[in-house]
């Protein structure tokens, strides 16, 4: 964690940090709170209750079937950060290995093949493989999240093959090779803790897309299969109630801006706070 | 995966911003209605839900065919006109001999089909006998199960001799899948349509638009419109801002019941609401042997609350109904109160069965409003009483390979039924829901051999019953027709007593 340690900014500076970071904490804690306690079940109905503004009993009223939105809200964060935090593990434990591999096997067979391949996965646009992945294997979690996983090795395959080479090249790395460390250790002990920033920060990007994903899958269909909560599908189901009842489209596009927003900020703030030369690197 | 959006940054945190932004919108979550400006206009643009896989009524089941060709492209010896009535159509009268069983129909003078064949009496038996034919592709065969013979005695005059006396041969008649087509472009209508009707093809934009033109040789009066377009609009608020914006001047069924507030408030338009044929059913898969069990059914039928069903997922637009039967039918008895929504009786139902709460369903659900809205609220209905169900929303071709043809792999489905008068699907064999009474079968061929009214009437009051008892699907509600229309066209349906959108009496006033 050398780099983490050696930031030399401080916290004060990097208003998009704690901007970021209280927003994304906000999202955080309302998934962890909608894991034992919302405070309808998302999923209960009552028809006679529908489209309700705001009340007591509905802090912020109630959806087409009568649920209550609060509630969905929370769940949709629960789903959203599910989808999010498995799509990062899915990308970082294909990447990371796929990475590191090439940078240590640089212009090899194994480099090679691992750049072809994710030349392929980018030559789609990630939501249009995500939908031809959903659109074969059906709705449901699983397979958003298996959908927006792919996309993600192949991103942290790159980023983590390009921050490894530029580590590579220094030369406490370079001494490590010539006294004859062997690959594992080298791998784990040098490389690994100096690009955990660079992948930290991709990782929080990813995130805020994975989201971003899940909700655009949810929209159309192919996303979390109802009755389970998520931010997409609620807008989807408001599309045709903008008239009646607007806020069913406006709390959701809220939660989704509000964590996205935070997500990417946070981001920004990290690769500030951990070292500005690494801009260069991002890449979204 | 955002890229530039090419403003230049002035700060870390307003780039984030405007790439959130740019993210955000990119995702294509904005919808926005322009309004378009009003033109006078000598044609009329209707937006339909499905597209038709072809245009040839007489080869295949979808609604779809026939409310695009109904009495615009297509026309029978008989037609069914807005109120659900026979009136003549290509055969100018008939008389029935006192047997009951001998039609004899005199056509029209001076019918030609659009490619300018003139018709006469051996299209009508070629049309005939190709709808019952070896490989016909004929998706009501039915219709026709009691002719004998036909005979053709002279070029105007077309002789039908029944087996049995069948009550409802000249509604059948009327039928979309009983048009009168040409020998010559009988193979060649699915996609270049040939028919006696005031509008020809003009053109058709896959995926797009359909456009009809008005035929110059039309036997009959002139319709007013010179052109009608089928606008090809699936999706509920795409048909509202087409609405709004103008492109299209009518939806003769309307996805999203809940923008019709909209459009009363609106000057421009009328919305009007009808009956339809369609009977929306929960069907179950009686294959299943879960579902064989008659007081499963039953527990499914008494665990669902139709009136919030209809109010949930309609907003208020539908009747409920307790068997496979139209309401506005003379012949209807109403059944809801022997089948109520009844959720202690459910669950004491499921016990002697021995269901175990958690019992899992899988609900397959196409793609229209009441099915997909309707799905929503029946699985928390079953929930409630102990089932758990999966809800797989499948678009139509799934729903037509994986529920209604194949291995009819479901347990429940959602759909709506709007063929007019079609009770006679719980007789047939292998139908997708497999419902096998013999009782029912014996009933359903008793029925087509009597002919006065009041004795039909009561024969389906019973079949009705038997329907119900048996609990042969959960019956939820009859759609209804809700049409947005400009409110300067006049002469369309309000009710639609079989699949058609007639606009031979359309006009601009």
């Amino acid at each position: 964690m050398r780099l983490l340690m050696s930031g030399s900014k401080s916290g004060g500076h990097l208003p998009q940090l704690w901007v970021g970071g209280a927003l994304t904490a906000i999202v955080l804690i309302t998934a962890l709170v909608a894991g034992f306690w919302t405070p309808y079940p998302a999923d209960q109905q009552s028809i006679i209750d529908r489209l309700q503004g705001p009340s007591m009993a509905h802090w912020l009223g109630t959806d087409l079937y009568g649920r209550d939105i609060l509630s969905r809200i929370m769940g949709g964060a629960q789903t959203a950060l599910w989808v999010g935090m498995a799509a990062i593990g899915v990308g970082l434990a294909g990447g990371l290995p796929l990475g590191l591999a090439a940078a240590m096997n640089r212009n090899g067979l194994i480099d090679t093949a691992i750049a072809r391949g994710s030349d392929l996965i980018f030559a789609f646009p990630a939501l249009l493989t995500a939908v031809l992945i959903a659109a074969i294997h059906g709705p449901g979690m699983i397979n958003v999240i298996v959908a927006v996983g792919i996309f993600n090795i192949a991103v942290f395959a790159r980023v983590v093959r390009g921050a490894a080479l530029s580590i590579m090249a220094r030369p406490f790395l370079q001494a490590a090779i010539a006294i004859g460390r062997p690959w594992p250790s080298i791998a784990l002990v040098h490389l690994l803790p100096n690009i955990a920033g660079v992948v930290a920060v991709q990782a929080t990007v990813q995130f805020a897309a994975a989201i971003l994903a899940e909700a655009a899958l949810s929209y159309l269909g192919l996303g979390i299969k109802p009755p389970d909560p998520s931010w997409g599908k609620m807008l989807a189901d408001a599309q045709t109630l903008l008239y009646l009842s607007p806020m069913q489209a406006i709390l959701p596009g809220l939660a989704i801006v509000w964590t996205v927003l935070g997500l990417n900020l946070l981001g920004d703030g990290l690769r500030d706070a951990l070292d500005p030369k690494l801009r260069s690197l991002r890449a979204v | 995966m955002a890229q530039n959006i090419g403003i230049k940054p002035v700060s870390g945190m307003a780039r984030t911003l405007y790439r959130t932004m740019g993210l955000i919108i990119a995702s294509g979550i904005m919808a926005l209605a322009l309004i378009g400006p009003a033109s006078a206009k000598t044609g009329v643009v209707l937006a339909i839900t499905l597209e038709p896989p072809h245009l040839d009524p007489t080869a295949g089941a979808p609604a779809a065919i026939d409310e695009v060709v109904y009495a615009n492209l297509f026309e029978g010896l008989t037609r069914i006109d807005a109120l659900g009535q026979v009136k003549p159509g290509l055969a100018e009268r008939w008389v029935i001999e006192d047997d009951g069983l001998t039609y004899r129909f005199i056509l029209r003078k001076g019918v030609t089909f659009h490619d300018g064949a003139s018709l006469d009496s051996s299209d009508v038996k070629f049309s005939f006998d190709r709808a019952v034919a070896e490989g016909s592709e004929n998706a009501q065969k039915g219709l026709f199960s009691a002719i004998e013979t036909i005979e053709t005695p002279d070029p105007q005059t077309v002789v039908i001799k029944l087996t049995r006396k069948e009550g409802l041969f000249l509604w059948n008649l009327g039928w979309g899948d009983a048009v009168i087509v040409d020998p010559a472009s009988a193979e060649t209508n699915k996609t270049n349509p040939v028919g006696t009707g005031p509008y020809k093809l003009d053109n058709w934009t896959r995926g797009d638009s359909i456009r009809l033109v008005r035929s110059s040789n039309y036997w009959g009066q002139k319709p007013a419109m010179d052109s009608v377009t089928f606008k090809i609009i699936a999706d509920p608020s795409a048909q509202v801002t087409a609405l709004l914006a103008g492109d299209v001047d009518v939806v003769p069924n309307i996805g999203a019941p809940e923008s019709v507030a909209q459009f009363e408030a609106d000057p421009r338009f009328v919305v009007t609401q009808g009956t339809t044929e369609g009977e929306t059913l929960l069907a179950m898969n009686e294959r299943r042997p879960l579902l064989q069990d008659v007081r499963v059914r039953k527990a499914i039928q008494h665990a669902i609350d139709r009136q919030a069903l209809i109010d949930g997922a309609m907003f208020g637009f539908g009747t409920p109904i307790g068997s496979h039967f139209a309401p506005h039918n003379p012949a209807y008895t109403d059944l809801t109160e022997a089948t109520p929504y009844d959720p202690e009786k459910a669950k004491d139902l499921l016990a002697q069965a021995g269901v175990a709460p958690g019992t899992k369903l899988v609900m397959k659900l196409p793609p229209p409003t009441y099915a997909r809205r309707g799905g929503e609220i029946v699985a928390a209905q079953l929930k409630a009483v102990g089932f758990d169900v999966e809800q797989i929303p499948v678009d139509w071709g799934q729903w037509v390979s994986e529920v209604f043809k194949g291995d009819h792999d479901f347990d429940l489905t959602i759909v709506s039924h709007t063929e007019p008068l079609d009770i006679g699907i719980y007789a047939r064999d292998d139908y997708y829901f497999g419902y096998d009474n013999p009782a029912f079968k014996t009933l359903m061929s008793k029925i087509d051999t009597v002919s006065d009214p009041a004795g039909r009437n009561t024969l389906y009051k019973e079949a009705q019953r038997m329907l119900a008892d048996d609990a042969a699907n959960a019956f939820l509600f009859q759609l209804a027709k809700v049409t947005v229309q400009r409110k300067d066209l006049k002469g369309l349906w309000q009710n639609a007593p079989i699949q058609a959108n007639d606009m031979t009496g359309a006009r601009w006033e």
